[in-house]
C-alpha cells in the first residue's frame, strides 16, 4: 500500500511536470529514476536488514566523504555547490546523507550501553547529526541542513530530556520575537521573563532558583543578540527578505515575495476542484518559478483543486503515521529509530514545503519527497522507502 | 519514551496545512481573479464602422487605417532618438515628454507615443521598427469621408473619455465614438458589436495559446450601414452657391419628410477632423466666434421669420375665420396701427389688398391688420393669442422637430403668459404685438422649421417628422418618421394661400425666383436684425430669406434659404432657392447668368463692417 501511495505521487509529479511545455527531458529524466527507485525497492527486500546495521557507520563515513568531495569535485549550480555532475546525470550527496545519518543515529542509539539521557551519548548523538548539516551549511544549503538537524525530533521521542525540547522551543520563540520586534525590545522581554521565573520558581519551590535564572536571562540575552547579529550580518539578503515578507513586515510581489505571491495565487484560485489537468492556467503560463521542483504542491492545488490538495495531504499523512506505528511494532531499538528517522524526514520535509508553498512558512528550498522532480531525492527515498519496507514485513518475526 | 510524540506533530502539522488550505482554495476570492489577470489577456475584435450613403447610393463615409505608435517602457532599450524624430517630424523635446508620460501611466502596459500616423508615414516607419524595441504600431480604423460638405450633418469621432465609460459600459479606452451629426445620432448602428477572445498568457506576456479552448469567446457583430435621404450632389451645390456668404439651406421632400440637403456655412471638409491635426484645427473652428463653422446654422439658428411668417398668419386667420379670401385693406405705403404707430409698406399709397394680393406683393399693412383682428377678436386677447400659439404648435413651431440629429433649437412662439410677464395688468392687445404679424416681433424659427412649413403648405395641411435618414441596411426605419402630423389648419384654407404663393414668384416679389416650366411657389422676407457692437445695440443689415416648393402640384421639395445680412429676399435667398429647385428637377441648371451671380458673389464686406465700421444697409 505504501509503495503505491509513493508511485501515486511520483506518478502526480511526473504527469504535472507535463504542464510545462518544455516536459518531455523531464519526464524521461524523472521516469528513469523512478524506474531506478522500483528497482532500488525490490532488491532491497532481499537485503536483511542486519546487514544496514553492522555497516551503517561505514555508510555514514562513506556519505561524510562524499558531502567533504564536494569542496573538490562538485559542480556549482545557483550558488550552491551541492552536486556533482556525471554525464547527463547529477548526484547530489546531501540526499543520500540523510539516509546515512538515519542509519547512523539508529545504529548509536540502539548500542547496547547507549542511554539516551546520558550526556555522552547523547552528545554523540548531536555530532552525528551535526557533522553533516554544517557541512551542508557550508555548501550552501541551509534547507537541507535543517533537515538533519530536525533528526533532534528523533532523540526527543526516544527520551532526551524533556528540558532540551523546552530549551529549543524557547529559543524558537525568541528568534521570531527579535525578528519582530528588534533586539532591545526583546531583551526587555527576557528581562521581564526572567523575573517571572525567578517568581515562579520560588512559589514552585524549585532548587537552584538563583542560578537557572540568571542562566536563563544570559542564554536569552545572548541568543537574542546573536540572532541580531546573525540576521543582520551574516544572513543574506535574501533570507532576511523572505523572513520580513512572511511576518508581514514587507509586502513584495515582484522580488523575493514573487515565489510564494504567485504559488498562492495559482493554489487558491484552484478553488474546489481544481482548473483541470493541464488546464492550470498558472502553471502553463509559467508563473509560479520553480514549479516543478519545489513548488510542484503549488500545480496540485491549481489543476486538481481543494480536492487534489487534500488527498495528497492525506495521502502524506497516512503515510507517516503508518510509519510510526510501525516503528514502535518494532523489536529493536535500531529499527525502531530508523523508521522514526524516516518519518521524521518525510514530516519536516512536507511540512516545510508545504508550508512554503502555501506561505506560512519562508521560501526554503525543500523538495517534496517522490513528487518534486530530482532524480537523488527520489532515489534517496527509495531507500529510505526500501529499508522500511523490509522492516514492515519483518515486524512479524 | 514518548511514543505519542510523533503522531501528535504529524496530526496537527496536518490540521494546520489543512485549514490554510482550506481558508486559500475555497474561502478566499482575491486568487482566483488574480490569476485570472495574471495569465489571461482580453483582446477585442472590432467590426467595420458602418458606411454612410446618401439617398442614390454615393459612398458618403467609408473607413480608413490610421496607425498609432505604441510604446512599452519596460521593455525600451536605449534606442537612436533623433532618427525616430526625423522620420516623425517631431522635436525632441516632444518624444521625451511622450515618453515620460508613458511611463508614468504604466511599465507594463502600452501607452500611446504619437497618434494617427499617415499611411505614408506608416510606410516608411514600419520597416524600421526593429531598431526600436519596445515599440510597436498598432493599427487602427478612422472615417474617410468621400466628399467635402455635410460636415456638421455628418458629424466626426474621436475617442471615448472617462464620462462615456461611465455612462456606458460597453465602451473601453482608447475605442472610437460619435460625437456629432449622424455619427452620433446613429452611433450604436454605426458601431456594431465588438467581439472577445480571450487568451492565455505565460509570464513573459506572450501568448500562448486560447484561453478554455476559446469557449469563452464571442464574435462580433457587424455594423449596419446607413443610407441617407440627403442628395449629395444637392448638398454639394447648396454649399457652393453660399460660399462667402454666412446662412443655410435646408430642404425637405414633403411627400416623405427626407431631409434632401442641410447645408450650413461657413463650413470645413470633415478630413479635416480626421489625422493628427485634429485637435488643433478643432481648437482653431471652435474659437472662430463670428464664422461659427460648428454651428449648424440650418438646424440651430434662430431667426425672426420675416415675411415668411405671414402665411401662417394667413392660414391661421382663415382658420378662425377673421377674414376670409376677399376682405380687403387699403395699404398707404404703410398704416396706422396705433395712435401715432406707424407701420411702413411697400405698396403704392391706396393700394387695396386681399389675402392673393397681400401675400404677393408681401404687404404689410393687410396683415398687421389680420393679426390684430386675431388677437383681438371678441375681445378675448389671452384666449386668441394662446389659440393662435397652438395652431403654429400644430406646425411644429416652438418646440423640437424630433429629427434624427442631436443638435437643433426649438425657436420660440410667445403665449399669453409671455406677454402677461411683460406688460404688467394685462395692457396689451393686438396692436401691441404687431409685430408678429410681419414675421419680426418675439417669434423665432429655425431653417428647418421654415422648410418644414414649406412642407405642410405643399402637402396642403399636413407634414412627416423630417429626418435624415432614408434606411438602414436596405429599408428599416423608425415608424415615427412614416407618422403622418396634422396640422390644425382646414384643407381647403391652403388653396388661397398656395395660390398667393404662386403669385409671389410669377408676378410678385420673387420674380427673379420663376423657372420656364415650374410652377414655383414661395414667399420672399427681409429680416431686421440687431447685435451688440462694443456694448451698443446697432442694427445690421437685413437677412434675406425665401421659403418655397415646387411644383405647385405634386410638388417634391420644399425648402427654406437663409443668407445672413443678405438684404432684400429676393437678391440671395430666393436665386439661390430657385436655383436648387431647378438643379433638383431638372438635373441641370440652364440659367448660367444667375448661378453665376450666386456663386461668384460674396458677402464678406459685409460680414467685415462690425469691424471696419462701415455704415450698414437698411431699409434702402
Amino acid at each position: 500500500m505504501l509503495a503505491g501511495i509513493g508511485l501515486v505521487n511520483i506518478y502526480s509529479a511526473v504527469y504535472d511536470t507535463n504542464s510545462m511545455e518544455i516536459a518531455a527531458g523531464f519526464i524521461q529524466k524523472q521516469l528513469v529514476a523512478l524506474g531506478i527507485g522500483v528497482v532500488f525497492i525490490f532488491l532491497l527486500q532481499f537485503i536483511d536488514i542486519k546487514f544496514f546495521e553492522r555497516y551503517a557507520s561505514i555508510l555514514f563515513l562513506l556519505s561524510i566523504l562524499s558531502l567533504l568531495g564536494l569542496w573538490g569535485f562538485g559542480t556549482e549550480v545557483s550558488g550552491a555547490k551541492s552536486w556533482y555532475a556525471i554525464g547527463v546525470f547529477s548526484i547530489q550527496p546531501s540526499e543520500f546523507a540523510k539516509v546515512a545519518v538515519a542509519l547512523a543515529l539508529a545504529k548509536h542509539l540502539g548500542g547496547f550501553n547507549t542511554r539516551i539521557d546520558r550526556a555522552k551519548d547523547y552528545i554523540g548523538a548531536f555530532v552525528i547529526m551535526l557533522i553533516p548539516a554544517i557541512l551542508t551549511i557550508l555548501q550552501p544549503d541551509p534547507g537541507t541542513a535543517i533537515i538533519l538537524l530536525g533528526f533532534f525530533l528523533v532523540l526527543h521521542a526516544e527520551g532526551l530530556p524533556a528540558n532540551f525540547l523546552y530549551a529549543l522551543v524557547f529559543l524558537f520563540g525568541l528568534f521570531i520575537l527579535t525578528l519582530l520586534i528588534g533586539a532591545n525590545a526583546s531583551l526587555l522581554v527576557i528581562g521581564v521573563l526572567s523575573v517571572f521565573t525567578y517568581f515562579y520558581k520560588r512559589w514552585r519551590k524549585a532548587k537552584r532558583i538563583f542560578r537557572s535564572t540568571i542562566l536563563l536571562g544570559a542564554i536569552g540575552a545572548t541568543f537574542t543578540l546573536s540572532v541580531s547579529y546573525i540576521f543582520e550580518n551574516i544572513f543574506e539578503q535574501r533570507h532576511r527578505d523572505r523572513f520580513n515578507i512572511l511576518l508581514g513586515k514587507e509586502v513584495d510581489v515582484r522580488g523575493v515575495g514573487y515565489n510564494i505571491n504567485q504559488s498562492q495565487i495559482a493554489i487558491g484560485s484552484g478553488g474546489g476542484l481544481g482548473k483541470g489537468y493541464l488546464q492550470g492556467t498558472q502553471t502553463k503560463g509559467g508563473f509560479v518559478p520553480e514549479q516543478q521542483t519545489d513548488y510542484i504542491f503549488t500545480t496540485v492545488g491549481e489543476e486538481w483543486g481543494f480536492l487534489g490538495t487534500v488527498i495528497v495531504l492525506g495521502l502524506f499523512t497516512m503515510l507517516m503515521l503508518q510509519i510510526v506505528k510501525t516503528a514502535y511494532r518494532q523489536k529493536t531499538t535500531f529499527r525502531r529509530v530508523f523508521c522514526l528517522g524516516f518519518a521524521c524526514i518525510m514530516l519536516i520535509h512536507v511540512t516545510i514545503n508545504l508550508g512554503m508553498v502555501v506561505g506560512l512558512i519562508p521560501t526554503i528550498g525543500i523538495p517534496l519527497p517522490l513528487m518534486s522532480y530530482g532524480g537523488s531525492s527520489l532515489l534517496a527515498f527509495s531507500i529510505f522507502m526500501g529499508i522500511y519496507l523490509r522492516m514492515y514485513y519483518q515486524r512479524i518475526q | 519514551m514518548r511514543t505519542r510524540f510523533f503522531n501528535t506533530t504529524i496530526a496537527l502539522v496536518g490540521i494546520v496545512l489543512f485549514v490554510r488550505l482550506f481558508f486559500l482554495q475555497i474561502i478566499s476570492d482575491q486568487y482566483n481573479d488574480l490569476s485570472l489577470k495574471n495569465s489571461v489577456l482580453k483582446r477585442y475584435v472590432y467590426p467595420e464602422r458602418g458606411y454612410v450613403f446618401d439617398r442614390n447610393g454615393s459612398l458618403l463615409v467609408s473607413n480608413q487605417p490610421m496607425y498609432d505608435l505604441m510604446v512599452i517602457p519596460k521593455n525600451l532599450k536605449p534606442f537612436d532618438t533623433l532618427n525616430l524624430c526625423e522620420m516623425l517630424r517631431l522635436r525632441k523635446s516632444e518624444l521625451v515628454e511622450s515618453l515620460k508620460k508613458a511611463r508614468r501611466y504604466s511599465m507594463r502596459a502600452p501607452s500611446v507615443l504619437l497618434n494617427q500616423i499617415s499611411k505614408q508615414d506608416y510606410a516608411t516607419l514600419q520597416e524600421k521598427m526593429w531598431k526600436f524595441p519596445g515599440m510597436y504600431i498598432q493599427r487602427k480604423s478612422v472615417r474617410d469621408y468621400q466628399t467635402e460638405v455635410a460636415s456638421n450633418l455628418l458629424g466626426y469621432i474621436s475617442e471615448v473619455n472617462n464620462f462615456d465609460i461611465r455612462n456606458n459600459p460597453y465602451y473601453v479606452k482608447g475605442e472610437l465614438i460619435g460625437r456629432q451629426g449622424i455619427e452620433k445620432t446613429y452611433e450604436k448602428i454605426l458601431r456594431g458589436t465588438k467581439g472577445v477572445s480571450y487568451l492565455q498568457r505565460d509570464k513573459f506576456n506572450r501568448i500562448i495559446g486560447p484561453y478554455k479552448d476559446g469557449l469563452l469567446d464571442t464574435l462580433p457583430i457587424p455594423a449596419q450601414d446607413i443610407t441617407l435621404s440627403i442628395d449629395i450632389a444637392l448638398q454639394e451645390y447648396g454649399t457652393r452657391l453660399l460660399k462667402n456668404k454666412r446662412g443655410g439651406i435646408l430642404a425637405i421632400e414633403p411627400s416623405t419628410g427626407e431631409i434632401l440637403m442641410s447645408v450650413s456655412t461657413p463650413t470645413f471638409d470633415p478630413n479635416a477632423l480626421v489625422g493628427r491635426d485634429r485637435s488643433a484645427f478643432f481648437e482653431e473652428l471652435k474659437q472662430d466666434t463670428l464664422n461659427r463653422y460648428l454651428f449648424d446654422r440650418s438646424l440651430q439658428g434662430q431667426y425672426a421669420p420675416g415675411s415668411p411668417f405671414k402665411v401662417l398668419n394667413a392660414l391661421v386667420a382663415l382658420e378662425e375665420g377673421v377674414v376670409d379670401s376677399k376682405t380687403k385693406f387699403t395699404c398707404f405705403s404703410g398704416h396706422y396701427y396705433a395712435k401715432n404707430q406707424f407701420m411702413a409698406c411697400m405698396c403704392p399709397p391706396g393700394t387695396k389688398n386681399n389675402l392673393n394680393r397681400g401675400i404677393y406683393k408681401s404687404c404689410n399693412t393687410y396683415f398687421s391688420n389680420i393679426y390684430r383682428r386675431i388677437i383681438d377678436k371678441d375681445n378675448k386677447i389671452e384666449e386668441n393669442i394662446n389659440n393662435w400659439h397652438e395652431h403654429l404648435n400644430s406646425f411644429g413651431l416652438g418646440n423640437y422637430l424630433g429629427y434624427d440629429h442631436p443638435v437643433g433649437q426649438p425657436g420660440y412662439v410667445p403665449n399669453a403668459n409671455f406677454y402677461n410677464l411683460w406688460y404688467p395688468n394685462q395692457r396689451w392687445r393686438g396692436s401691441t404685438i404687431v409685430s408678429n404679424a410681419i414675421g419680426q416681433g418675439e417669434i423665432l424659427m429655425t431653417p428647418i422649421q421654415l422648410a418644414n412649413v414649406a412642407a405642410a403648405i405643399a402637402n396642403r395641411g399636413f407634414f412627416y417628422t423630417p429626418h435624415f435618414v432614408k434606411g438602414i441596411q436596405g429599408d428599416f426605419i423608425d415608424p415615427k418618421y412614416k407618422t403622418k402630423r396634422a396640422t390644425s389648419i382646414s384643407k381647403e384654407h391652403f388653396t388661397n394661400v398656395i395660390e398667393g404663393m404662386t403669385d409671389v414668384v410669377s408676378k410678385g416679389t420673387a420674380r427673379i425666383a420663376a423657372i420656364k416650366g415650374i410652377e414655383v411657389c414661395g414667399k420672399t422676407g427681409t429680416i431686421e436684425n440687431f447685435t451688440k457692437i462694443n456694448g451698443v445695440r446697432t442694427q445690421l443689415t437685413d437677412h434675406s430669406i425665401f421659403i418655397a416648393f415646387a411644383p405647385k402640384d405634386d410638388p417634391k421639395i420644399a425648402l427654406a434659404v437663409i443668407v445672413e445680412n443678405g438684404y432684400w429676399g429676393a437678391r440671395w435667398a430666393a436665386p439661390i432657392a430657385s436655383l436648387v429647385i431647378e438643379k433638383y428637377l431638372r438635373g441641370e441648371v440652364k440659367r448660367r447668368w444667375l448661378e453665376n451671380r450666386m456663386l461668384d458673389g460674396s458677402l464678406e464686406e459685409e460680414y467685415a463692417k462690425v469691424i471696419s465700421n462701415k455704415p450698414f444697409t437698411i431699409n434702402e
